[in-house]
């Protein structure tokens, strides 16, 4: 605990308990670029993305898995950045929003927000924007959700109505109220992969 | 957070002796429940075990009776959309997912699942309120206190909190069995034998000792499987934890029930068998809505609901009977 440690959440450090640990290296592809960073084991992974890679898309906003803001891709699929431990993803591929773009074009999903006005304050956006991007996939791979009227039916992308949309994003929370807009916004980029 | 040193397990062996050895080690899968744990200083580990790396435990495979087992690192959503689950037990699909989000469902484990902690506020509060289930001995705030959340069965003075899983009461009303490791061998527990009342030790959630490790779950085949149904209610209709739910499963024989199961979650420290009711609903017509009542009723005839949630004891009969029409219609 002797060096600076970006983790104190205001409360008091508690020294001793679990006692002076180690710094661990992790290896990971980020955005497509081999990464190594060395971090206490108790770091979540949306921390040493921010603090230790710079990557500041991924949100601190609940750090309780509460809202979705930290969400990032690890191999593919979406997950809460801030409750996994970095070191817990030694050798593994993580996409943060910064990733998503390619050749200088916006995913669409990305394009997809402008069009529809899918934010205000834009706190949740990164968070919202790499939680339909990976829930798309999970749609065309035919997953069912707890909006979906029969689920031992298969699934296919066309029965991804609003309802199933809202259901499916409900991992995202918006303060500025903004879920019209995201929900339209989806369903147009939806239609375009 | 605490500090902790960390290691990744590569065999059960090791990983479960180490577990025996060390009071203060834990096993980390999908880290959803323990993280926020840690965070809110309720889970102080000084060790951290990452068991992802156990070979061959996410796998579901079919067992030779025609039931299913689904490896304790296998996640919710795979699971969830697993054909096979969906096909012969849509009530486990259900029951995964109307849990969580679907960034939780990508990470959290089966293993994990049932070995999630109480959301009683007073259990995971900061400021060290009194909680038997944190630090026995200390009284329960919830007994005579917020307690609209919390159990109408089963309580002792010393705890009412309630079990989370949803998963949990769907493997309890199928009689599913937990596979376990210890240091002495491989056992199986009957789901409604793995979580426990609170009585006077409530800071047991369930009857695992150290040193076990949940190797998988084993659905056996059930007559009622196919005709399931999870049925949840809650304050909002998304991304929230249980007022009541019920996960009914059912044989039909004509228009007869020839054998009903029925489990509830939000009512009691484990998922709460309507047994009483299961007996009684045998040759009962689903379209009898007077004898389906009177039957569940028998099950609610030793409800004790606390000062705020009266309500659960008017609303579980009403989500028990909606439920088991609903699984019903699927015979």
């Amino acid at each position: 605990m002797g060096q600076s440690s970006p983790l104190m959440e205001g409360a008091p450090p508690f020294e001793g308990i679990g006692g002076h640990t180690k710094n661990m290296k992790v290896s990971m592809t980020v955005n497509g670029a081999d990464r190594e960073i060395t971090v206490e084991p108790r770091m979540a992974l949306l921390d040493a993305l921010r603090d230790e890679l710079g990557l500041t898309g991924p949100k601190k906003a609940c750090d309780r898995g509460e809202c979705g803001a930290c969400t990032v891709l690890i191999e593919g699929r979406r997950v809460l950045s801030c409750m996994t431990l970095a070191v817990m993803h030694d050798g593994q591929r993580i996409t943060t929003i910064e990733g998503l773009e390619h050749d200088t074009r916006l995913n669409a999903v990305q394009e997809a927000f402008i069009e529809h006005d899918g934010f205000q304050c834009g706190f949740c956006t990164s968070g919202q924007i790499m939680s339909a991007v990976a829930m798309i996939e999970e749609a065309k791979a035919g997953w069912p959700s707890a909006a979906t009227e029969d689920v031992t039916r298969p699934f296919s992308l066309k029965d991804l109505s609003a309802a199933e949309i809202r259901e499916r994003m409900s991992g995202n929370l918006c303060r500025c109220s903004c879920y019209p807009n995201i929900v339209d916004a989806v369903t147009e980029a939806t239609q375009r992969s | 957070m605490q500090t902790f040193t960390f290691s990744r397990a590569t065999d059960p062996t090791t990983a479960i002796a180490a577990h025996a050895e060390d009071p203060h080690l834990a096993f980390i899968a999908g880290g959803t429940d323990l993280i926020g744990l840690m965070k809110d200083h309720v889970a102080l580990p000084q060790h951290v075990l990452d068991i992802n790396s156990l070979p061959d435990m996410s796998r579901i495979e079919a067992l030779p009776d025609g039931g299913l087992r689904i490896g304790a690192l296998a996640r919710m959503n795979d699971v969830a959309a697993d054909v096979e689950v969906r096909r012969r037990f849509p009530v486990i699909t259900e029951s995964l997912l109307f849990a969580a989000s679907g960034q939780i469902r990508n990470m959290a484990s089966m293993g994990g699942n049932i070995m999630q902690r109480t959301r009683c506020a007073y259990f995971r509060d900061e400021d060290d309120l009194p909680c038997n289930k944190r630090r026995p001995g200390s009284g329960c705030a919830a007994r005579d206190g917020l307690n609209r959340l919390h159990a109408i069965f089963g309580w002792s003075d010393e705890c009412v909190a309630t079990n989370p899983s949803d998963l949990a009461v769907a493997l309890a009303a199928l009689d599913a069995n937990v596979i376990v490791q210890g240091p002495e061998g491989q056992r199986s527990i009957t789901f409604t034998q793995f979580q426990r009342l609170p009585g006077n030790t409530p800071d047991h959630d369930n009857v695992l000792e150290r040193g076990d490790l949940i190797i998988s779950i084993e659905v056996p085949q059930r007559i009622e499987g196919r005709a399931s149904h999870y049925l949840k209610v809650r304050d909002r209709q998304s991304y929230e934890f249980a007022l009541v739910s019920t996960a009914a499963a059912v044989a039909m024989d004509g228009g007869r029930i020839l054998s009903a199961r029925l489990a509830m979650g939000g009512v009691a420290h484990k998922p709460w068998r309507l047994t009483a009711a299961e007996a009684a609903l045998r040759g009962m017509s689903l379209d009898d809505i007077d004898a389906l009542k009177k039957a569940i009723g028998l099950s609610f005839i030793d409800a004790r609901p606390l000062a705020q949630n009266g309500f659960k004891v008017e609303l579980g009969q009403r989500v028990a009977l909606r439920a088991l029409q609903d699984a019903g219609g699927r015979a």
